[in-house]
């Protein structure tokens, strides 16, 4: 079940055509800029061209991005459960990241905190606008601590604080002085970055900088403990993944930062391995656990069965232990019959259909896994905020350009801390399995796995999903709620992979079943055959003759 | 365990800066919505793309209907040096790549923040030849430091008389129906009574045909529904304005009525018997019809339903959390039903509503509690005091009602977990029966849920 998946279907109309298409009606300039941003796979396996990413998007053209703000709020700090999380802005913020991305959590202990189901602004007003809100920051600050007595309070700056020059930074220190808990803010102003992918950075940055390695004592700890980073339990994800891990004897010190708890970051320094799963959120946090606390780093993917498999055995062959590759093996050849039990009754009915996946900066590369899996073969891909090295691989990251908009995302100097560094692997011993084939610190992209002919598109828009869709008409396509009824109103089935369409676990393998039998639905439902009433101009001619008798 | 399970019951903190839990989001998206409402529109959010981005999230889980706008997408340069540059690429990108009739550019708190001059940075669009002869731009401000999602509303309806209306000197005879931020299919029911009534109106917005299309195997990013640009421009012309809903419609129904001499009457949104027949009184008086058969048909039909069933909903007590239009409507409703409005929050600042609300309720007899601006933290900490019989408010309140066990009616914005609310009105004849039809099936759901064997009843 681990071999590489080799049936790729080439599509049969001629991409550079599409692109023709796709670039036809903008303006020159906009043009220019598009056209080095479609991508067209012309060979097997890596290529050497550059995807143009990571760049701000062209103003009036209907973008599926979000901003620095969402990325840092949302979708990082969003899913820990005991941290109170307050915007300081005006509403809407605030209001638009309250229980919008199905962060499921596991609150069930007794005593055990959750603000996730709560919405904390400081709600400003013209005057806060007009004379500052750092004030009022404070004051809410008190009556939060007043109110719950929390662990700890992160503060979220949106566009205005950054534009009125409120210190959240100064806020911070002061309110943590005098409430003795920490207390620490994000500086995620909506405006400073390209896409979503800025305030992932900004999130992650001050994680590691103020709660990782504030505490020596883990929630949990086993004999082979890891991180999972780049998780964020949409659907419950961690929980399968944990189920699996927990079954093989492999401890989760810390999701990052599905299912989270404070204290959970707080200990992640006393993990042994980080495994990476969204690569573009997080790389860099993974990095810098090696070089500050020496924990080193692999790639992992548990969206797909065969994926799941391959990852367990990576994990269980960076320990070495005997013991634990037999348990991975068993418990491969424990959950592997489910799988193949669902996919002999599904994979008739999905087999030969296409896809298309434009989502996030990870997750249109792993679904297609999943897909693969199906029999289906994935048309057109691509990301809506990725960097050059989520498409062409880590080894181009010294050669991506650093332009003013990325310049605004501070970059962490670590150096290996004097009392908790402890490298987990001596250099030679690194170097040694290097060379025999293993890869740490290492994802490929997703340009090696797609298939010749096969489109790769960065921050696809509105108007070129529509053209896609038009003259690909794909069996169903994969993006978020923004696109999803434009896209079925063409009768093409969309499926939501930022939040499963209230679905899911899609990771695992029991989350592969529910994939495989929520696609099978959307790809065999009878709504589909109904678009067209039986009276429709392209439908057969209804005629009747009424003779009288 | 519950769900709000840090929400005391007793209220020990004076809260002054933390807003938990808020009854109310931000302008741009009742901009937005309103925007949606004119046949042809391409909304735009002038500022950083995740406004754009939320707001259409927002609309689009509301109404699961494709809400296409198009953004600024401000970046740090921006921000500082002023976001005309980006307004006027965008404004030259959407007309060309897209080509709607109008973009109707609505501000947020960025570009509001930093000052950029929207009369000036469009007219610079216009004489530069990047509004194409015979399409549209217009504009209003909308900071979200300001009122709220119904200011926007409020604003872009503002927008667009300011823009568009003009006067040609003679009547046409025709009224303007402003409708307050309501559903898709509350403007249907508004137009389908003008209809029965046989009076020649002009509606805009008009979201209806428009977020709640249909499906038809084509996507048309603007679909047949609103209202057309040519009718908001005539709206200069009418013989008179009913504006329904004081916060959403006051401001362009008065401007109309001070800049061309078209008399306007504001009301409320016509929920339940009384506020209903006040919109068809003021439909009568300004077309000149006189009140059809058809509509005395209709009016009976909730008289005698409330006759059957009264002894239900007298007395029992309601939790809601919404919009000052809707409360308002909502509240007198209520009372009408003889219910007791208990506990009422809305976000949306301002001291009128207070004023409004202590006077539909002024001979209840019993207290009603009541708080604007007010969260629904606060309005669950009520609850826990003393508890209710029912909670009407959206999504959010079926925390409290699962913590709480009370049946909740989804009503206002947003609904993200039911639909109906874009498909079936509430407001009118029909929508009262609708509104009575599933507070009754709340109401006696539970009922037969909690009987005793030996109480358990078949008939009602």
């Amino acid at each position: 079940m681990d071999a590489p998946i080799t049936d790729k279907v080439a599509p049969a109309i001629d991409p550079e055509e599409v692109k023709k298409e796709l670039l036809a009606k903008y303006p020159p300039k906009v043009g220019r800029k598009r056209s080095q941003q479609i991508f067209i796979k012309e060979n097997e396996g890596p290529e050497d061209r550059e995807v143009l990413s990571n760049v701000r998007t062209v103003p009036g053209i209907v973008t599926m991005r979000g901003c620095t703000y969402a990325g840092c709020k949302g979708v990082i700090l969003g899913p820990t459960r005991d941290i109170v999380n307050i915007t300081h802005g005006p509403i809407g913020c605030g209001f638009y990241s309250w229980l919008t991305r199905r962060n499921q959590t596991d609150a069930s202990a007794p005593g055990a905190e959750n603000y996730i189901p709560y919405a904390f602004s400081t709600d400003m007003q013209d005057e806060d606008i007009i004379f500052g809100g750092e004030k009022k920051l404070k004051r809410a600050i008190q009556e939060a601590y007043d109110l719950f007595k929390p662990k700890a309070i992160a503060i979220f700056s949106t566009c205005p604080v950054g534009l009125i020059g409120d210190d959240v930074h100064a806020v911070a220190r002061e309110m943590k002085a005098l409430l003795g808990i920490n207390i620490f803010g994000f500086s995620c102003e909506g405006y400073k970055g390209v896409s979503q992918s800025a305030g992932h950075h900004i999130a992650n940055n001050k994680i590691f900088t103020e709660v990782i390695g504030t505490s020596d004592t883990p929630n949990r700890t086993g004999k082979y403990n890891i991180n999972m980073l780049g998780e964020y339990n949409i659907g419950g994800d961690a929980f399968e993944i944990e189920r699996i891990l927990d079954k093989c004897g492999i401890t989760v010190n810390a999701t990052f930062s599905g299912n989270s708890t404070y204290n959970d970051f707080a200990s992640a320094q006393m993990a042994d391995l980080s495994c990476v799963m969204c690569h573009r959120s997080i790389n860099y946090v993974a990095d810098m656990m090696e070089t500050k606390y020496g924990i080193p780093w692999i790639k992992v993917n548990f969206i797909g069965a065969h994926a799941t498999a391959k990852s367990l055995r990576r994990i269980a062959a960076h320990f070495g232990d005997p013991e634990l590759i037999a348990k991975v093996e068993e418990v491969i050849a424990e959950e592997m019959p489910l799988v193949e039990e669902a996919l002999a009754k599904i994979k008739p009915r999905t087999t030969g259909k296409t896809a298309m996946l434009f989502v996030g900066g990870s997750r249109a590369h792993h679904y297609q896994e999943l897909f693969a899996e199906l029999g289906m073969t994935t048309l057109a891909a691509g990301y809506e905020f990725a960097h050059r090295d989520d498409y062409e691989g880590r080894h181009v990251i010294p050669t991506i350009k650093i332009d003013a908009d990325s310049r605004n995302i501070e970059e962490l100097h670590v150096e290996a801390d004097p009392e908790r560094y402890s490298p987990r692997m001596s250099e030679e011993d690194m170097k040694a399995r290097e060379a025999a084939g293993w890869k740490y610190k290492e994802y490929e992209g997703l340009v090696p796995d797609m298939a010749p002919k096969t489109m790769i598109i960065d921050d696809l828009n509105q108007y070129e999903a529509d053209k896609l869709i038009e003259m690909y008409k794909p069996d169903i396509f994969c993006a978020g709620i923004k696109e999803k009824y434009s896209v079925q109103k063409m009768g093409v089935p969309l499926k939501q992979l930022h939040s499963y369409d209230y679905g899911g676990p899609y990771a695992g393998f029991r989350g592969a079943v529910n994939y495989y039998k929520d696609i099978d639905r959307m790809v065999n439902t009878k709504v589909w055959s109904k678009v067209k009433a039986p009276w429709a101009a392209d439908g057969p001619e209804l005629t009747a003759c009424y003779v009288a008798g | 365990m519950a769900m709000l399970r840090h929400t005391p019951a007793e209220i020990t903190v004076d809260r002054t800066a933390l807003t938990i839990n808020p009854a109310k989001t931000c302008q741009p998206v009742g901009a937005m919505y309103a925007a949606l409402g004119i046949h042809g529109c391409m909304p735009h959010s002038h500022g950083s793309q995740g406004c754009c981005a939320y707001h259409r999230s927002a609309l689009t889980r509301h109404y699961k209907e494709p809400v296409t706008a198009a953004t600024s997408s401000f970046t740090e340069g921006s921000s500082v040096f002023g976001g005309q540059a980006n307004l006027l690429t965008a404004i030259q990108n959407i007309f060309s790549v897209y080509e709607p009739e109008v973009v109707a550019v609505h501000t947020t708190c960025l570009s509001e923040t930093i000052g950029d001059d929207m009369t000036q940075i469009v007219e610079k669009a216009r004489s530069e030849g990047k509004v194409p002869a015979g399409k549209h731009v217009i504009y209003c401000n909308t900071p979200s430091y300001v009122g709220s999602h119904v200011t926007g509303y409020s604003n872009m309806v503002q927008g667009m008389v300011k823009n568009l209306a003009k006067s040609s000197g003679a009547k046409n005879g025709k009224v303007n129906v402003i409708p307050g931020f309501c559903e898709p299919s509350d403007m249907a029911e508004i137009k389908r009574l003008a209809k029965l009534m046989g009076a020649d109106v002009t509606m805009f917005p008009d979201t209806s045909g428009v977020m709640d299309a249909p499906l038809t195997g084509k996507y048309e990013m603007f679909p047949k529904g609103g209202a057309t640009v040519e009718e908001i421009m005539s709206s200069g012309d009418a013989v008179g304005t009913i504006a329904l809903g004081q916060w959403a419609t006051a401001a362009p129904a008065k401007y109309l009525d001070a800049e061309f001499k078209v008399p306007c009457e504001i009301m409320g949104l016509p929920f339940g018997i009384e506020d209903t027949d006040a919109y068809i009184m003021a439909l009568s008086k300004m077309s000149g019809k006189p009140v059809p058969a058809s509509i005395d048909f209709e009016r009976g039909q909730v008289v005698d339903v409330l006759s059957d069933y009264s002894q239900y909903f007298y007395g029992k007590r309601v939790a809601l959390a919404g919009d000052p239009d809707q409360i308002i409507g909502l509240t007198k409703f209520l009372v009408e039903l003889d219910m007791v409005p208990a506990y009422i929050v809305s976000g949306t600042p301002g001291n009128k509503l207070e004023k409004a609300i202590r006077e539909i309720t002024k001979d209840v007899p019993a207290e009603v509690k009541f708080k604007c601006p007010g969260d629904m933290f606060l309005l669950h900490q009520w609850i826990k005091q003393e508890p209710v019989d029912l909670l009407i408010g959206n999504s959010y309140m079926k925390y409290i009602a699962r913590d709480e066990d009370i049946p909740l009616i989804r009503h206002g914005f947003p609904i993200v977990d039911r639909f109906g609310h874009s498909m079936f009105p509430t407001v009118g004849y029909k929508g009262a029966l609708r509104l009575m039809e599933k507070i009754l099936d709340a109401l006696l759901t539970r009922r037969d849920r909690d009987a005793s064997e030996t109480e358990f009843e078949l008939v009602y």
